[in-house]
């Protein structure tokens, strides 16, 4: 009796989490479909021209903002990726224990610094220094938002691979060590590449992370609606964008529905790369 | 250990239900509180003005939040406050969605001020380059009698009634793509205290307490008199873009909000607002508060002779 109860709990919680995953894509979908009354898909999806509160007429496309975010995450992961896989490696490869037991919560609580503190951070601190050192006038642009947002993937794609790298098999190693190889030729020739799929899962699910970010963008980029021309420019997010309009947009409007179809593509660009994600990670596991 | 935790988990569902039900912005629970969201113009002055409210009369609660003009006309629609501040006028379109009839306070009056960083050399700009600006048809200062830079231009977001205000009144059309569109005022004067090139709209109570910035004198028309929002500039309207500041609230205005509202309204109000870089109401925008709020005018002479200011 006892069994099926606590079976029947954790099939409940089981359901109830693919249940509320459904139920935010159906809402999306749901509230998304008005918007395409008034607005035709080609706007909305080549049109760079984002203005709802035109002063002539308004305008809904996110072509603008999905480069933007693009830019952004593509950014982040430059920065983020050749960090993460050093400290990873060297976590779980060169690092003594002692300082292992010191490393490894350091990187878990930078994942725990909320993204606000780190917006702050980004116009107090990052900001000037970019400004100065690319001479423009200020340091909110895209470059501020990549860094930012390369800080708050790290930790995510720290673990991730620091768990490949452990799951190489010791004879890889061994064997690496006995051809004659020296540490460091073992760890870059042969330990990241066996433990590739995992990298590339973890920097998978770290683009996710940063896609989705709403509040460090919000505050470090700029938020100009123009479409950027290169790193130093300010640019707008569909994060941003859906942030900052929705407190103010009048319910049943189209403009109401828009912002929905921009979460709605913002859904199923973090859906795909999460996807990816996880299936090159069930690959690798049936080696 | 499982009774530990289950017990824990009792108290935790009973306490976040008790929150859910007593809710914040009606008159049920035993502090009645009074819920002020809108313009982040406002918002530093209306926060003094209910401290000082609170501090007046000890047992009433008020609660100030910005996020923009546009977020606290929203709120009064939804119902989430009772008084709305804003920058700007309510839409036509905006009235005719409340369930109740709105009804308009005019708490102050802002000159909108124009600020470049300290060391621009430009010190004057007329209406007509202010809008070829905004309209990215002038980008660099040399252009205007400044240095060779591009101009780095500031700006609010679309939830904010300054944003609205300074189109309508200033840009007349759409604002160029390349405008930043800062979080709120406070963050216009940060940017143009560090860009050099920097140019920025804030209300006139940010522009206190700020060496690194300059206000602009801004001309009518090319070739008029460029003024600076003074205190007399802006209360003979010689200043050519200054704006009511107002506040909005629908349906039966209760009396705690009615207090309150006399409160900004009343001398002592207007100075706090002074205080605190904005404008008082003229005669006029005062004969009609009092009206609405069934109030008797302080200190008025009838018939002809001019009240003075106190």
């Amino acid at each position: 009796m006892k069994e099926a109860s606590i079976h029947g709990c954790f099939l409940f919680n089981g359901l109830l989490v693919v249940l509320i995953l459904v139920g935010i894509f159906s809402l999306l979908v749901w509230a998304s479909i008005p918007a395409f009354k008034e607005i035709s898909i080609k706007e909305f999806l080549f049109s760079s021209n984002w203005n709802p509160t035109s002063y002539v007429k308004p305008s809904y496309g996110i072509l603008s903002m999905l480069v933007s975010t693009l830019i952004v995450t593509i950014g982040a992961m430059i920065f983020a990726v050749p960090i993460s896989i050093g400290t990873a490696a060297f976590i779980s490869d060169i690092a003594s224990s002692r300082v292992r037991e010191i490393a490894k919560p350091v990187v878990e609580i930078l994942a725990s610094i909320p993204s606000v503190v780190i917006g702050f951070i980004g116009i107090t601190l990052v900001g000037p220094y970019i400004a100065k050192i690319f001479h423009l006038p200020d340091g909110l642009n895209a470059i501020n938002g990549s860094i930012l947002l390369g800080i708050m993937a790290l930790p995510t794609i720290i673990s991730l691979t620091e768990d490949a790298l452990k799951s190489v098999p010791k004879s890889y190693t061994e064997a690496s060590l006995a051809l004659g190889a020296t540490k460091w030729q073992t760890i870059i020739k042969v330990r990241i590449p066996a433990a590739a799929s995992g990298i590339i899962a973890a920097i998978m699910l770290g683009m996710g992370r940063a896609i989705g970010e709403t509040m460090t963008v919000l505050m470090a980029t700029g938020c100009a609606n123009a479409m950027p021309t290169g790193l130093t420019d300010s640019v707008r997010t569909m994060t941003s964008a859906i942030a900052i309009e929705l407190g103010e947009v009048a319910y049943g409007s189209t403009h109401y529905y828009a912002l929905f179809a921009v979460a709605l593509a913002l859904f199923l660009i973090t859906f795909a790369v999460n996807l990816t994600a996880d299936i090159i990670f069930n690959r690798r596991s049936k080696l | 250990m499982k009774r530990i935790v289950l017990g824990f988990m009792l108290i935790a569902g009973v306490n976040l239900f008790a929150e859910t039900t007593n809710s914040s912005d009606t008159n049920t629970t035993n502090k009645p509180m009074i819920q002020i969201k809108g313009s982040d113009t406002l918002v530093n002055a209306v926060q003094v003005l209910a401290e000082k409210y609170m501090a007046k009369n000890p047992g009433k609660v008020l609660s100030v939040t910005g996020g923009g003009s546009g977020t606290g006309i929203a709120a009064l629609l939804n119902g989430t406050c009772s008084i709305a501040d804003s920058s700007r006028e309510m839409k036509d379109k905006e009235k005719s969605m409340a369930k109740d009839k709105v009804n308009e306070i005019v708490v102050g009056i802002d000159g909108l001020s124009v600020i470049v960083n300290k060391k621009n050399k430009v010190s004057t700009l007329t209406i007509e380059q202010l809008g070829k600006i905004y309209r990215g048809e002038v980008t660099n200062w040399k252009e205007l009698g400044g240095s060779n830079t591009p101009i780095s231009l500031y700006g609010r977001q679309p939830n904010s009634g300054t944003f609205d205000f300074f189109r309508e009144h200033v840009v007349k059309a759409d604002y160029s793509k390349q405008v930043k569109e800062m979080n709120g005022n406070a963050q216009i004067v940060e940017s143009v205290k560090t860009a050099v090139s920097g140019i920025g709209y804030v209300g006139a109570g940010y522009t206190q307490n700020s060496k690194e910035i300059k206000v602009l004198a801004i001309s009518a028309k090319t070739g008029e008199k460029a003024y600076k929002p003074t205190f007399t500039n802006v209360e003979t309207k010689l200043y050519p873009i200054s704006r009511p500041l107002y506040q909005y609230v629908s349906g039966n205005i209760s009396e705690d909000v009615k207090s309150f509202l006399a409160y900004e309204v009343s001398s002592e109000g207007q100075k706090i607002m002074t205080e605190e870089g904005f404008f008082p109401i003229n005669e006029k925008q005062k004969e009609s508060n009092y009206a609405l709020l069934g109030i008797q005018k302080e200190k008025v002479v009838k018939g002809g002779a001019r009240a003075k200011k106190s």
